[in-house]
Formats: C-alpha cells, structure tokens, sequence
C-alpha cells in the first residue's frame, strides 16, 4: 500500500512539475534582459490553451506525422518512472535499466524526428537530420557518465546508482563525479535543445534543430510536443539533481525540500547560460558534445587505475 | 555490353499457368521441407537427446554421418522459419518475371539453397560439410545471378564468388590440419582432440574466423555482402541476410567447440572485430542509396555486434567467469534469432517496394506509406526492431549485450577499462543505427514522391504481405516472451560454454531479467497506444483542418524541394565520420561571365573493396602476368618442362638415398 502511494505521488510529481521548470527559465531570462517576463505558471497556461485548440494537418502526413507527439509524450514519461526523485526509490527498477531509459528516449526521437520528415518540408528534413546526429554523439557521453556511476555503486538499476550511496562516493571520487556532472549538465542542454546548441526562441528556421522539426504541429499535438519536451528536461535536470544533491538527498526529512530546490536552480543555471551565451555554430555542436563524451571517458579513466 | 539471352526462352516457359505450377512446386517443396524439419528441431531445443544417423560411403571412404544436437538445432530453428515464409512471398514476387525468365531453375536453386544449409548444421563429417557449404554457397551463386542480363548482378555473383571461396579455401587448409591432427575427418575424432597445444589451436582458430568470417561478413572480408544481397531477388536476400550469414557463426562455434577452453587472446581478438564491424559498417550503411544495400550493410553491422558478444563470452570463459560467459553467449545468441526475423522481414518489405515502384533507390521514392500502407507499416516495424528501440526484439538481446558488456566491465576481474570503452562503442553504434533507419524510412516512405514510379506505386499481393505479416507477428511475439526464446536457447549455450559451470546460477541471470523486459515491452506498448489513442481523440474532438505544410511561405512546395537522402546523411557524414568513411564527391562549379553547365556527382563504394581489394587483386594480377613468359602454347616447352620437373623429382629421390635420415 505505501508503495502504492509513492509510486502514485511520483507519476504526479514527474507529470504535474515539469511546465514549472520551464517557467522558472523564462523568468530567469527575463530577470537578465530587464524585463518582468510572463508568469511562471506560463507554459500551463500555454499547454491548457493548446489543448483546447483545433489543429491544421499537412496534406502530405500520415499517421506517422500524428504518431511523433505522442511517441514523444510517452517515452518522456516512461523514462521518467526510472528515475529516483527524491530519496524514493523509483517506480520501476532492475539490473540493466539505464539501457531502457537511454533507449526510450531515443524512440521518442525516431519518431519525432519520422514526423518531420512526414511534412516533406525541406525545413523539417534539415531538423531531424541535426536531430538525430547530434544525438549521436549525446549518447555515448550519457552512458559513459553512467558507467562512472555504475562503477562507484557497483549497481547496473538507475534506481541503485542514483540512490543514497552516491553521497559517500563525493569524498572519494570527487573529482570523477565533478566530470560526470559536468558533462551530463552538457547532454542536458544538447537533448533539451536549449542555447549553446540550439534557440528555442529563434525565428530563423535554417538554424533551428528541434523547433523546426515540430513546426507543422499544431493545437493538442503541439501541446503533447511541449508537455513532452517539458518531462524530458525535468529527467535530465533530476539525473543531474541526483548527483549534484546526493548529499542533502540522503536524509528523509530534508529530501523533497532539497530535490525540488535543486531542480529550480538547475532551471535557473540553464536560464542564466542561456542569458549569458549565443548559440553555437552548427559546425561546432559536435566538438562541444565529444568535449563532453571525453569528460565522461576521463572520468571512467580516473576510477579504472 | 548487355546480352538477353533470356528473351528466346520466354516461348520455352509457356503461358502462365506452367508458370503457376512451377512456382507451386518450388515452395510447395520449401515449405514441406521445413515443416518436416520442425518435427525434428523442437523436441532437440526442448532438451531432447542428441540424434545421430551414419551411413558407409564407400566412395569417399568414409561415412556419411550426420546429427543433430542443441546447436545444431539452434541454427536449424532459423532456417525452417525463414525459408517457408520466403518461398511463399518469392511466389509472390517471381510472378513479375514469369515468361522473360525460367522460374523452375530459380526455384530448383531455391530448394537446393535451403537443403545446403540444413545439410551444413547437421553434417558430422567434414567431407559431408565442405559438400554442404559448396551447394549452399553455389546454388546462392545462382540465385544472386537470377537476372543475369544486367551487369550489375553478373558483378554481385563474381564478387561473391571469389569471396566465398577465399574463404572456403582457408576452412579447407583448417579441415586438413584438424583431419592430419586427429587422424579421421569426423567430427567426433575432432571433438575428442580436446586440448590441440596452443599454437596449432592458434592457427585453426585464425583459419576458421577468416573462412567463416568471410561469409558471416566481417570487416575487412564483408565486401560481397554489400554487391550481393541488391542483385538478388528479394525472397532470396531476406534468406541471404537473415539466415545464410549465420552458418558462418555456426562454423565458427562448431570449431571453437572442438577447440576446448579459449585462448585468452581469443575473446578480445572476437570482440575488437565486432566492434569494429559494427561501427564501420553502421557507418557505410548511412549514405547508401540503394534500399538493400543500406540493409546488406546493418547486416554487416548485426553480425559485428553477435561476435562482439561472442568475444566477450570466450573472454570470460578463458578468465574463468562462467556465468558471465552464459550471459554474454545468450545474449550473442538471441540476437542471431532475433535478426533472422527482423531483417528478414525488412528485405521482404524492401522487395515489396522494390515490386511497386521498380525502384531501388531511395532518392526516386517518398510517400510511399499512402500509397503502400501495409508494407509501409510493415517496414516501419521492422525498422524500430532493427534500430534496437523498445518495444522490440532488437532491443531485447541488444539490451542482452549491454548487461553482459557491462557486467564484464565491473565484475572485479573482468574486462576492465577495454569493456566499459565498448559500451560507449555499443552506444555510437545504436545512435548512427537510428539515423541510417530514420533516413531509409523517412526519405523512402514518408513525404511526397519524388518521382513518377513512387507516386504510382501499388501495394503487393497477399502472397508477399501475408509473410510480413506473420514476421511482425514473430518479431512482436519475441520482444513480449523473449524469457522463452532463452529456454529453448539454453541447450545451445551450454553446448558452446561446454566446461562453464554454474549453468543454472546464469539461467537467472538470463532468464529472470529477460522475464522482466517482457513485461516492460508490454508496458510501453500499452503506454504509446493509449498516448496515440489519447492524441487521436484529442485532435479529433477540436477542429482539424488540412493545409499546406510549411515551405517558408510557398503555398505549393515541389516534392524537389524536399530534404534528400544524400542531404540527410551529408549532415552526419560531415560531422560525425572520418574521412576514409564518407562518400567520394566530385563537382564542376559554374565559372566565368557564362556559366556553363554545373554538375555534383556522389558515389559511395565500399571502401574496402576501392581502396584495398582492387588495388591489390590488380597489383597481383600485374605481377604474374610476368609469369606467362612461362605459358608459351608450344607442346615441346611444355614437354621441356615436364623432363625438366622428373629430373629434379628423380634428383631429389637419389640424394635423399645418399643424404637422407634412413
């Protein structure tokens, strides 16, 4: 029974907390331009609004243009059940999940990235093709961030390896984990699209990545894109918290204060890089992703010996 | 220069229904011949006893024995699936060349083809197994070569053939050393040679990896694979890819059987080709045009990561982890099955495509998922499973690897730092895989047609959609009970680990995790059919409308303005792979006050054959052309010669008498 619950209250947070994260980065954009900026609440708002919309379908698609948003959607929150929140443990967990969850979401990018090409618009072709390569390359850093993880807690579940023995590894490792942090809060900004790889505000279609992919989407499935893309940064910034924060994260009364104050300033550090930096030039998205794919290896390095 | 001889014969094959009857021959035959093997090949996985039958024949002076025990039984399952399933699609497919082209010899080949490969994982003798690989690989010669007016398969065949005999050439020099060390060409003498000193077992395991390698398509001996698999029919190319590149698995299991326990440098040395097959191929597989030439590739690449496995479970074996061994063998294992279903299925789809557009290019194709849906839905499955994406069976043994790769990196004496890297390798190779699928099925099936063929295409007869069908329905069946697969694997895994203790500890590490990816697949099948479900509902119960899709404001976008194939991969290729790896291109700016006439032209040939194989086979044929001085066409030099030849033999008698030991 309590089990029950907790799984339950996770869904609920993974589901319900998301929109706020992207909130909280707007305002910390705003706050740098001088601005006030929209209210934090904003993307719920925008999501309730799309939702009620109708939509305006390409004459070319087929189901495969109407698959992408909800592949995207349910992969996000599958993965997400894999991820321990806040001292919890996760939903669902075994030997051998972390392949699960990189995989997962690598079938909501097949699918996102199907859908643009379903349009035929040169635009959506050019997306999905940077899409998928820089994914690539994103990969790899991921796992090999893992694997430094795996190493420490000698546990192959993302439950058991972002779990409360990660805290006792900083004094060790310290230097190992630095690097993974480092180089996940890289794959971070890369797989959420966010400045230096990629401008989510840009209105420049032949510099997009993932916004050029979706821009044939509209009404409810544009909210699903949205919703989606909203539970991918919340996994990502929770892989992250749960490194960065394992110490706090330990004790049982400071946890959900402490997971849900990490998460919002990890929103605010991207919002302050992204006030702070230009976007790259294509060309050099990839060197920035094997900088973080050679961290990731270092740290591996530094714990074989 | 293009010959038809076949044109002449057309009046020789009759009318349609001769053609009807042929054709009901050939896969009648096909089929009762699996069906008649299943009987034999279920009870063997299920834990029967091992059978076994010996003939004399004297002929040979020899016998002629044949059984059958769990690994042959495991590479036999393979066969009876795929083979009835291409017999009846290729009735199917072949009805197109009924008339221009003789059916009954295709589908004799057909039969033989099939009968080749039983015949070589049941052969017991070496004599019987050398005899088997030679039907099996000349009647796929023949196959290959089925529309041989065009140059382009007679080609395909010639590449194919000297491959496969370079490589039957190096498995007859292992049969010799092995037969001369045992003193019988029997598999049981072999077997019973259990410990053969560690150079000449050395040797027989470089031989045989060479000569089944090369038919198995390992780099840098993959080069027919690519040539191969486009010239021939598709039924054929879907049994090419999905089962006959395994018997080189299968020969090179049955060796290291007779081997006893590996040599540590073995399962590293396994490993490192894999991986490097994979990642090359994976790589070469993005900028194909051609369909089944991008599939021939994924295959290279397939196989690549089941000896990448295998190494890693000779590895453990040799450093005396046998539970990590069964882990790592299973998962190499399932994959073998696992790929016999899914890329089987893909070339039947891409043979589908092939039959309605006449196309094999994917720069002419694009909306082909509206006008062939069923084999749009088809191919898009198998290319989810192909790609390793949950919720499918390639994700399920690739997953496999990955736990055994990871667990042999961190166990305390195991792979080490070397190990963990391959992870990372695993997971370029799994990345690039999604852009080469991504692109195959988004530029092929999605978008408008790009050209006339592709917006008048047809949807394939029921003969060719219903063994789609039934290899979705597989590839389904072993993504939700892949714990059961791992049962009827488990005899073949115990065979090749034979001495790997604690086989029964490795069925839970096998089998329970299996059991729980089951039920994961389920999960998010449920979950992405309730999200689409939920999506359809949503976007139906608002107002839809349907427009243009957007062109930077062009109402009416061409179908020429769509992303191509090449401008796809070119974004990879630039960014992600080294130079030696990418397309050739070649191109003529436009210059001067008027411009004249601007060209781009781009060609991606196997690497390996351009710059290694060509040179080299030239650079050879160069050299002893030299030695014609020799062949003079006079019968007094050739008697010369021949004195010449008996004198030294008698020479060499007499002073051996003189000097000699006796």
């Amino acid at each position: 029974m309590e089990t029950i619950a907790r799984d339950a209250a996770h869904v609920l947070f993974a589901l319900g907390f998301p929109p706020l994260l992207l909130g909280v980065i707007g305002k910390t954009k705003a706050f740098f331009a001088g601005r006030v900026g929209p209210p934090v609440l904003q993307p719920y708002y925008d999501l309730i609004k799309l939702f009620q919309k109708g939509s305006v379908i390409g004459g070319t698609t087929t189901w495969v243009f109407r698959a992408g948003p909800a592949a995207g959607l349910a992969t996000a929150a599958l993965a997400s059940l894999f991820i321990p929140l806040a001292g919890a443990a996760a939903p669902v967990s075994f030997a051998g999940d972390l392949v699960l969850f990189a995989y997962l979401l690598g079938l909501g990018r097949f699918f996102t990235a199907l859908a643009a090409l379903d349009t035929g618009s040169p635009f959506e072709g050019m997306g999905a093709a940077r899409e998928v390569t820089f994914a690539c390359l994103a990969e790899p850093a991921f796992f090999l961030g893992l694997l430094v993880l795996a190493k420490l807690t000698g546990s192959l579940s993302m439950g058991g390896m972002l779990g409360g023995s990660l805290a006792a590894h900083w004094s060790t490792a310290g230097a190992s984990l630095a690097l993974v942090l480092l180089s996940w809060f890289i794959v971070l900004l890369a797989e959420n699209s966010r400045i230096p790889f990629d401008d989510p505000n840009t209105h420049l279609e032949l510099t997009m990545i993932h916004e050029v992919m979706v821009l044939d989407h509209s009404g409810p499935a544009f909210g699903m894109i949205l919703y989606g893309a909203a539970i991918k940064l919340f996994v990502f910034s929770a892989l992250v918290a749960r490194v960065a924060f394992s110490a706090g994260l330990g004790s049982a009364w400071l946890a959900w204060p402490v997971f849900v104050v990490g998460m919002l300033l990890i929103a605010v550090v991207v919002g302050v890089v992204e006030s702070v930096m230009a976007r790259l030039r294509l060309l050099h998205v990839p060197t920035l992703l094997v900088a973080a794919c050679l961290l990731s290896a270092f740290g591996v390095v530094l714990l074989a010996r | 220069m293009d010959v038809t001889p076949e044109t002449d014969r057309s009046a020789a094959s009759g009318g349609a229904g001769k053609a009807i009857f042929t054709t009901a021959c050939g896969v009648v035959a096909a089929v009762a011949m699996c069906l008649a093997g299943f009987a034999l090949a279920i009870p063997m996985l299920r834990g029967g006893a091992p059978l076994s039958a010996r003939f004399a024949w004297d002929s040979f002076h020899g016998e002629f024995h044949v059984g059958l025990d769990p690994l042959s039984a495991f590479f036999l399952l393979p066969i009876l699936v795929v083979s009835p399933l291409a017999a009846v699609y290729g009735g199917g497919y072949l009805m197109a060349y009924r008339g221009r082209k003789s059916l009954a010899a295709s589908w004799l080949f057909f039969n033989l083809f099939v009968a080749g490969m039983i015949m070589v994982v049941i052969a017991r003798t070496a004599l019987v197994f050398l005899m088997s690989w030679e039907i099996m690989s000349l009647s796929a010669y023949f196959l290959v070569t089925f529309e041989d007016e065009k140059a382009e398969a007679r080609r395909a065949g010639w590449i194919y053939l000297v491959a496969t005999h370079l490589g039957a050439a190096c498995l007859l020099a292992m049969f010799l050393i092995l037969g001369g060390r045992a003193g019988g060409l029997d598999f049981d003498a072999f077997g019973r040679l259990a410990v053969q000193g560690p150079v000449w077992s050395g040797v027989i395991f470089v031989l045989a990896l060479v000569g089944f390698g090369a038919k198995a398509g390992l780099v840098p001996i993959h080069v027919w694979l690519p040539e191969a698999h486009p010239a021939a029919p598709s039924h054929v190319s879907a049994l090419m890819s999905g089962v006959m590149i395994k018997m080189g698995l299968y020969g090179l299991l049955r060796i290291v059987g007779f081997l006893g326990r590996p040599a540590p440098w073995w399962g590293p040395t396994l490993a490192g080709v894999g991986l490097m097959t994979a990642l090359v191929a994976v790589a070469l597989a993005l900028h194909q045009r051609d369909v089944k030439r991008v599939l021939a590739y994924s295959s290279i690449e397939n196989m690549g990561l089941i000896v990448l496995a295998l190494g890693v479970g000779l590895w453990a074996w040799a450093r005396g982890a046998p539970a990590m061994a069964v882990l790592a063998v299973s998962a190499a294992l399932l994959h073998v099955w696992n790929h016999a279903i899914m890329k089987s299925l893909m070339f039947l789809t891409a043979g589908s495509v092939l039959h309605g557009t006449g196309e094999r290019d994917i720069e002419t194709m694009g909306g082909l998922m509206k006008r062939m849906p069923w084999t749009g839905a088809a191919m898009m499955v198998g290319a989810v499973a192909i790609t390793a994406l949950p919720p499918l069976n390639g994700f399920v043994s690739e997953w496999l690897m990955y736990l055994s790769l990871l667990k042999w990196g961190l166990a305390t004496n195991g792979g080490g730092l070397p190990a963990l890297l391959a992870v990372s390798g695993l997971a370029l190779v799994g990345g690039l895989a999604a852009i080469v699928f991504v692109r195959l099925t988004g530029i092929a099936l999605l978008g408008s047609p790009r050209s006339s063929a592709a917006a008048h295409a047809h949807e394939s007869s029921v003969w060719m959609l219903a063994p789609m069908a039934v290899l979705v329905v597989l590839c389904l069946g072993a993504a939700m009970a892949p714990a059961l697969l791992a049962r009827l694997l488990a005899g073949a895994v115990e065979q090749i680990t034979r001495g790997a203790d604690g086989a029964h500890a490795a069925r839970e590490l096998v089998e329970l995790p299996l059991e729980t990816l089951g039920w994961i697949n389920a999960l998010v099948i449920a979950v992405a059919a309730a999200a689409a479900g939920g999506a359809a509902a949503l976007t139906r119960a608002r107002a839809m409308a349907t427009g243009p899709v957007w062109g930077c404001g062009y109402a009416a976008p061409s179908a020429r303005i769509q992303y191509t194939g090449g401008s796809f991969a070119a974004t990879t290729a630039l960014k992600l792979l080294p130079r030696s790896l990418r397309p050739g291109t070649s191109r003529t700016a436009p210059r001067g006050l008027f411009p004249g006439r601007a060209e781009f032209l781009s060609a991606s040939p196997d690497p390996v054959t351009s710059r290694v194989y060509e040179p080299l086979f030239e650079g050879c044929g160069e050299r002893f052309s030299r030695l014609r001085i020799l062949q003079q066409g006079k019968v007094n030099v050739y008697l010369g010669y021949m004195v010449i030849v008996l004198l030294a033999a008698l020479a060499w008698a007499a002073l051996r008498g003189v000097w000699g030991p006796s």
